[in-house]
């Protein structure tokens, strides 16, 4: 399959999936060169504003997954500055990798690189042959050194120009007297240079779609102080949710956009449970973390942006003196889950196996009613490994007399059980004749202990009949 | 709604006396009894008080697991109303016995931290916003300072904060003795449990003794762990042994 452009008559390849390349269709050759050598070649006609459009919702999708600050780079490309913002992901490796296999999952074959500057990931993301890249802070110089200057972001014209002098790489560029080359092909040369090795800066100026509102503050002299950063935010949320009142719609997840005075960008991102237009609740959200905001030499202009925004329904509020008001706690959800904490709720699942039978639930999701079984005494501490113990018992039916467990011989006085828990075939194949007993026991002292036997104490292929400890009960 | 009998009224009138004057507290405290006469006699206002910080720790083994602490405090948890926030930094708490104490799973929202100050913060963050019915963390040091601005946040909200404590090591437990702010301050340690005329363990039997009672008297109680709905039940008082041999084992008191 090919994509086929057109520039007047001409018709020429400018895109090739694997199986054409592998019979030699190159991007640039001629349409009709690129049929007279595949027979039944498919070719379809290249759609730029479409594609333009693809790229667009992209971006918009990787605003409001990754980073707040996301611009378009060239025509085949997204610029992300990803700075403080890799450790949602779990790291820069696990977010590019996670980035590259979901838009595989899509349908889109994407290269991604991290490095210090956009220049040095734009050049290192088209021309390695590696999935994703990630250089190391720092180690800009030592990777784009070799690459050849196709990666610059010149004109077609200074490329070949740079091709005529006999510089093919970054590397043999960079070596050459900055004032000759700018004599003979301007300034742009050196400027891309310097940009590529971080000597100049190079800001990202974030999209914007229509949809997006946002609101933002230049101002005539540039602040610093903590206490008017928070001022104006409180300022700039009033005027947000006026914003977004007349739409109807709440903020899922805001951006606090900090313009410095040095040309560089600094993000504050506020996420929320549900959608919000509470003036009050969102400043406390953005001013809560001000003090990680470096107002450096100044801050020239602030932005405040609801990137994602869901419509919003006005409830009636019930009236007190009949029911009992129900107390919304997604504000505190809020304010702990854009700490950092981990915030949840426990859900039962149906399984007999204890480390199964329950999974982590959004702190705000539906309430099920739904409770555990309560025939059985659970512990109230599980371990999440269970520890082997060392134990004495007379019958295999029966709970064990004596126990050691981390060095210490208890007398078992009390013993329930067996409960029998079977393996979940269904999971795994290993577990199809598995088997674990489960005994509660109770030492001299009153301490009691959830106890199991790997296997039925008959059967070898049930378990390997070894026993271990896996809760403390109340 | 004070049910123990003073043994003069004198000392009462003094007490709202020293209350209006202490300001903070001047509206009229609300407490959540527990149901078992002798134990909301021994307590001041009848039972624990909302908004107020009680401190809960296990003894022996379970100055580190706080497997019965955690069982007492859901209890408590599950007779107040509304939401739970449980903060903790060990995620080893198993949710269907929380259950079995009388707290529903979709009442209790879990904040889980790394680090010991960030559990505090969520403490301190869930007491201040009220409209929770209680708040649980479950911490390691609470020092006097840390323990007074949580019980600030409780009285200003009005949530009862139940603070768990369970420490690494056995040994760290003597912090225990150490002053705070908290109003009233348990411990939970095991006991062998009910005895039934078959083999098999019965109820769990806890020995809650009240180390400390703001304006009340210490006290120790031998009860019966805490039901579906989370109430205890008041055991006859144990019959203690100068043997160890004898520790232990149940006798009923004449």
């Amino acid at each position: 399959m090919v994509v086929i452009s057109r520039s007047g008559s001409k018709r020429t390849v400018c895109a090739a999936d694997d199986a054409a390349r592998k019979l030699g269709l190159r991007v640039g050759m001629p349409a009709s060169k690129a049929q007279a050598l595949v027979a039944d070649l498919a070719m379809y006609d290249a759609d730029p504003v479409g594609d333009l459009a693809a790229l667009d919702k992209m971006a918009l999708w990787m605003l409001r997954q990754y980073s707040p600050v996301v611009a378009m780079d060239g025509a085949d490309g997204l610029v992300l500055d990803t700075e403080g913002a890799d450790h949602l992901q779990g790291g820069e490796e696990l977010m590019l990798s996670g980035m590259v296999n979901r838009l595989r999952g899509v349908g889109v074959t994407a290269r991604a690189a991290v490095a210090d500057t956009w220049g040095a990931a734009h050049a290192i993301a088209r021309l390695t042959s590696a999935e994703w890249t990630v250089v190391p802070v720092a180690g800009t110089a030592k990777a784009v050194l070799g690459l050849p200057i196709v990666c610059l972001r010149l004109a077609p014209e200074t490329i070949n120009g740079l091709r005529v002098l006999g510089i093919d790489t970054v590397g043999q560029l960079s070596a050459m007297p900055r004032a000759p080359l700018t004599l003979r092909f301007g300034p742009e040369v050196g400027r891309r240079l310097d940009q590529l090795f971080g000597r100049v800066a190079e800001p990202i100026d974030p999209i914007r779609s229509l949809e997006i509102v946002g609101v933002s503050r230049p101002f005539s002299e540039p602040i610093g102080a903590a206490e008017t950063i928070a001022k104006y935010v409180g300022r700039l949320v009033v005027q947000l949710c006026a914003e977004l009142e007349t739409r109807g719609l709440g903020v899922r997840r805001a951006d606090l956009i900090v313009h410095r005075v040095d040309n560089t960008i600094q993000a504050v991102r506020a996420g929320l449970a549900k959608p919000v237009r509470d003036d009050k609740r969102l400043t406390r959200l953005l001013t809560d973390r001000i003090e990680k905001i470096d107002p450096g030499f100044g801050i020239e202009k602030l932005s405040l942006v609801a990137v994602w925004a869901e419509p919003l329904e006005e409830k009636q509020q019930s009236s007190s003196l009949i029911e009992e008001t129900v107390v919304d706690v997604t504000p505190l959800v809020d304010v702990l889950g854009n700490r950092g904490q981990r915030i949840y709720r426990i859900a039962p699942v149906s399984s007999d196996v204890p480390e199964r039978s329950f999974r982590r639930v959004g702190p705000m999701s539906k309430e099920t009613g739904i409770d555990w079984p309560t025939n059985w005494p659970r512990p109230s501490r599980l371990f999440a490994k269970p520890e082997e113990i060392e134990v004495m018992n007379v019958l295999p039916d029966s709970p064990p007399r004596t126990m050691t467990w981390r060095g210490k011989r208890r007398r078992i006085v009390r013993g329930d059980g067996p409960e029998r828990v079977f393996g979940e075939w269904w999971l795994r194949d290993a577990e199809l004749h598995a088997v674990r007993d489960y005994y509660v026991v109770e030492d001299e002292g009153g301490e009691r202990f959830w106890v199991y036997r790997a296997g039925d104490g008959v059967d070898t292929t049930t378990g390997s009949h070894r026993w271990f400890i896996h809760g403390i009960f109340g | 709604m004070r049910t123990h009998a003073r043994p003069s009224g004198i000392i009462d009138e003094l007490r709202e006396q020293i209350a209006k004057l202490e300001g903070g507290s001047a509206r009229k405290a609300e407490c959540l009894p527990f149901g078992v006469a002798e134990i909301d006699a021994k307590l001041p206002g009848g039972g624990l008080a909302f908004g107020a910080l009680h401190e809960f720790a296990g003894g022996g083994a379970g100055t580190v697991d706080g497997s019965a602490a955690a069982l007492m405090v859901a209890g408590i948890a599950a007779r107040t109303k509304g939401k739970i926030l449980w903060c903790l930094s060990r995620p080893d708490l198993f949710a269907p016995a929380i259950s079995q104490a009388g707290l529903h799973p979709d009442r209790v929202i879990y904040v889980e931290a790394d680090k010991e100050e960030d559990v505090l913060a969520s403490f301190e963050e869930g007491l201040a916003f009220g409209g929770l019915g209680a708040v649980v963390g479950e911490i390691v040091r609470l020092p006097m300072v840390t323990s007074r601005r949580l019980q600030l946040a409780a009285e200003k909200s009005g949530t009862m904060g139940l603070a768990l404590r369970r420490w690494r090591r056995q040994t760290e437990a003597n912090d225990y003795g150490q002053p705070t702010a908290s109003v009233t301050r348990w411990r939970i340690s095991q006991l062998p449990s009910e005895d039934l005329p078959v083999g098999g363990v019965g109820r769990p039997r806890w020995l809650a003794e009240l180390m400390r009672s703001r304006a009340g008297e210490c006290a120790e109680f031998c009860v019966g762990a805490c039901d579906g709905k989370g109430h205890l039940s008041l055991f006859p008082p144990m019959a203690y042994g100068q043997d160890q041999e004898s520790r232990g084992r149940w006798h009923t008191a004449s």
